[in-house]
């Protein structure tokens, strides 16, 4: 920096060093600015770290462990067969040697005077007897991951019932979402019906409807018919349109020309036939973000089966699952955190395979209205 | 083959008049099935939007609950009176107030920020953040909330890890002080702001160039072209987020209600307006005056969002002329 900086004071060669000057500057503006991203970045994803450690630690790990170290540590053992023939599991402790090194050994038998040790890396050496305390000197630790967890997470919250019920309650609607949202942005983006534009804007303002105002008759509706404490009400209102998804579908039929919908009427196909051998083939990408948008919200979807499937665990989807489990196991942080990484396993795949369909789906309903 | 020959064909062996017939016949046509494709939103629309909207508002004159077997019972206006009397309905509405007023400008502004610096042109590997920013809001919610009620742990949370190793002698507890809980919510919720920042990002990116080299011209610097061009420009979406977020903090729910196991506490610092509505409804099952609650919140919801797209008039630009 100074010896590049130096000669535009000192020499009048003007040409050179404002040029370098400039780009050093810009050089600094980008790493700083780059710097601030990541530095944004990492704050996002540390939770996701300590997720992750929590997730492999085991209880001893976790209680009392204020500051402690963050990482799933274990003290370090060795199994060593003495001259006896019989094996036994010692701890290890960093012992100072005679040149004033530290020397990872496992504490074989423990004295108040001195302990005998042996060095693992050299067990044929024997027993070696150190003078002191054993219990000023420092334990070693290693890395000694519990996925153990994830078996009885697995096993106590009966991951395969909520991950089947969950599934089926996200593919059935969205099955429903696809086949009704299709038509209705078809109806919107096509047809000539009288009204049209009035009754786009009521669906577009449903968007912003805050959805407690049509809660309670529409429980009450369920109720009466006999519907709660199942699944079809959240799986059935799936059938007939939401404003978002037709919202989408729409926006990207407009975007495809009519001259090929004209061609096949021509042709002699009747609306049914279009939608199918046209409009569809060409929409592909809409259809998928409409489907991906779907799961995701099926698969987050709480406040729908809290309500609509209390008092029936065995049917309750995933996140209500998850969060019964959490109010039971509370001070099993570790089971907590397993269960967590879990649940978003599938939607976090789902969004780095398919990031940039999902991401210009967001762009779709997000900035063209 | 013959199907589009007979339809080619038709049009030059009919009379003049035939084909005004056949046109307005195929309109009827169009229009029929154009009816027939919408008919599942105009049924859902109605069945689980338009008469539940009204049919809630005769609810808030009733007395009734579904775990009985009594009959709806009219008690004319005495849910609207009960609601402005109940000291715990009104003190969740503060805590709602409370929270918008913090959440919703975060909400805006966080978001617009980590646009503008995934916008920036100095920025390295811009492909590489935008979906390490957006990720989080995939985490379903109550994975997310799991995961922050370990961050924030009073003890073991690395945000406490982090401030005692900065010198903070004895850092809050967040989600069991009665002072800190609502931040540790809006954490939580600014943690999910991908969405709202990944279209505000992509609507920077369609703003005309020529508008920022003229801005160069005229010697302007990079803050005074965020102001004066990229925010009237994205004005649109900011707005469209702003009305969202404020309907959203108007539902809250989740977070709280599994943040305090359904209790609002401490000391009903974190009783959210909906966990007043919930309780209410689904665990007395007094639905009339849920039904009340839900009105009145669906009221303010409907003022509040007139009273915005009144006021954006004056802040919002559509390069269209109108919306």
């Amino acid at each position: 920096m100074a010896a590049i900086t130096q000669p535009s004071t000192t020499s009048p060669a003007v040409n050179t060093s404002p040029f370098y000057s400039y780009q050093l500057r810009k050089f600094a503006v980008k790493a700083m600015v780059t710097m601030l991203a990541f530095i944004v970045a990492a704050m996002y994803l540390l939770p996701f770290v300590n997720m992750g450690l929590i997730s492999v630690k085991s209880a001893a790990q976790i209680t009392g462990n204020t500051d402690g170290n963050i990482l799933p540590l274990s003290q370090d053992t060795y199994d060593y067969t003495d001259a006896s023939g019989e094996v036994g599991t010692y701890e290890i402790y960093k012992v100072p040697q005679a040149d004033g090194s530290l020397l990872d050994m496992a504490l074989v038998k423990k004295g108040r005077q001195d302990s005998d040790f042996v060095n693992p890396a050299n067990p044929e050496a024997g027993i070696v007897t150190v003078p002191g305390s054993w219990r000023t000197l420092e334990p070693v630790y290693a890395l000694d991951l519990h996925f153990e967890n994830f078996g009885e997470a697995w096993e106590l919250i009966n991951f395969p019932r909520l991950f089947f019920n969950t599934l089926t309650i996200a593919v059935v609607g969205l099955i429903g979402t696809l086949l009704s949202c299709i038509c209705v942005a078809y109806a919107f983006a096509r047809f000539p019906i009288p009204g049209k534009n009035v009754m786009f804007l009521i669906l577009i303002g449903t968007i912003i409807l805050p959805s407690q105002v049509t809660l309670i008759p529409t429980y009450a509706f369920f109720a009466t018919i006999g519907w709660t404490g199942t699944w079809l009400p959240l799986i059935v209102p799936h059938f007939f349109a939401n404003a978002y998804n037709v919202f989408l579908l729409r926006q990207f039929f407009m975007t495809l020309p009519r001259e090929l919908d004209e061609a096949a009427m021509i042709d002699g196909a009747g609306p049914f036939r279009v939608l199918l051998s046209v409009i569809i083939p060409q929409a592909w990408p809409a259809i998928i973000s409409v489907g991906l948008f779907h799961f995701i919200f099926a698969w987050n979807d709480y406040f729908g089966p809290l309500i609509y499937l209390q008092g029936k665990p065995a049917l309750v989807p995933i996140s209500v699952g998850v969060q019964v489990f959490n109010f039971q196991y509370g001070p099993r942080p570790e089971l907590i955190q397993a269960t967590s990484l879990m649940a978003m396993i599938l939607p976090l795949l789902i969004f780095v395979f398919a990031q940039k369909v999902f991401m210009r789906g967001v762009v779709i309903t997000g900035v063209d209205k | 083959m013959s199907a589009a020959d007979q339809s080619r064909a038709a049009p030059f062996s009919n009379s003049p008049k035939q084909k005004m017939t056949q046109r307005s016949d195929l309109a009827r046509q169009q229009r029929i099935w154009g009816w027939v494709f919408l008919s599942p939103w105009l049924f859902g629309f109605t069945v689980f939007t338009a008469v539940p909207i009204f049919v809630s508002l005769i609810f808030t004159f009733t007395k009734f609950s579904l775990s009985s077997d009594d009959p709806i019972r009219f008690v004319g206006m005495d849910n609207w009176v009960k609601l402005f009397t109940d000291p715990v309905a009104l003190g969740a509405l503060g805590v709602t107030v409370k929270f918008a007023l913090i959440a919703v400008p975060v909400g805006i502004i966080l978001p617009l920020s980590m646009a503008a610096l995934l916008n920036s042109k100095n920025l390295w590997g811009k492909t590489l953040w935008r979906p390490l920013y957006y990720m989080p809001y995939m985490v379903p919610a109550i994975s997310s909330i799991f995961i922050w009620q370990s961050f924030l742990n009073g003890d073991t949370g690395w945000l406490n890890r982090v401030l005692r190793a900065v010198g903070v002698q004895e850092p809050p507890n967040w989600i069991q002080n009665e002072s800190t809980i609502l931040f540790a919510f809006l954490l939580i919720g600014v943690w999910g702001v991908g969405n709202a920042m990944l279209t505000m990002l992509a609507t920077m990116q369609g703003v005309p160039t020529e508008l920022y080299e003229a801005a160069d011209v005229d010697g302007a610097n990079g803050l005074t072209k965020f102001r004066k061009i990229t925010i009237p420009m994205i004005s649109p979406v900011i707005f469209y987020n702003l009305v969202l977020s404020v309907i959203g903090v108007m539902q809250y729910f989740v977070v709280p209600y599994v943040i305090t196991r359904g209790t609002g506490n401490p000391n009903n610092s974190a009783y959210f307006f909906n966990m007043h509505l919930y309780k209410t409804a689904f665990a007395f099952f007094d639905m009339g005056y849920g039904a009340t609650q839900a009105w009145f919140i669906f009221i303010i919801a409907l003022v509040l969002t007139i009273g915005m797209f009144v006021t954006s008039k004056r802040w919002v630009y559509y390069a269209s002329g109108d919306q």
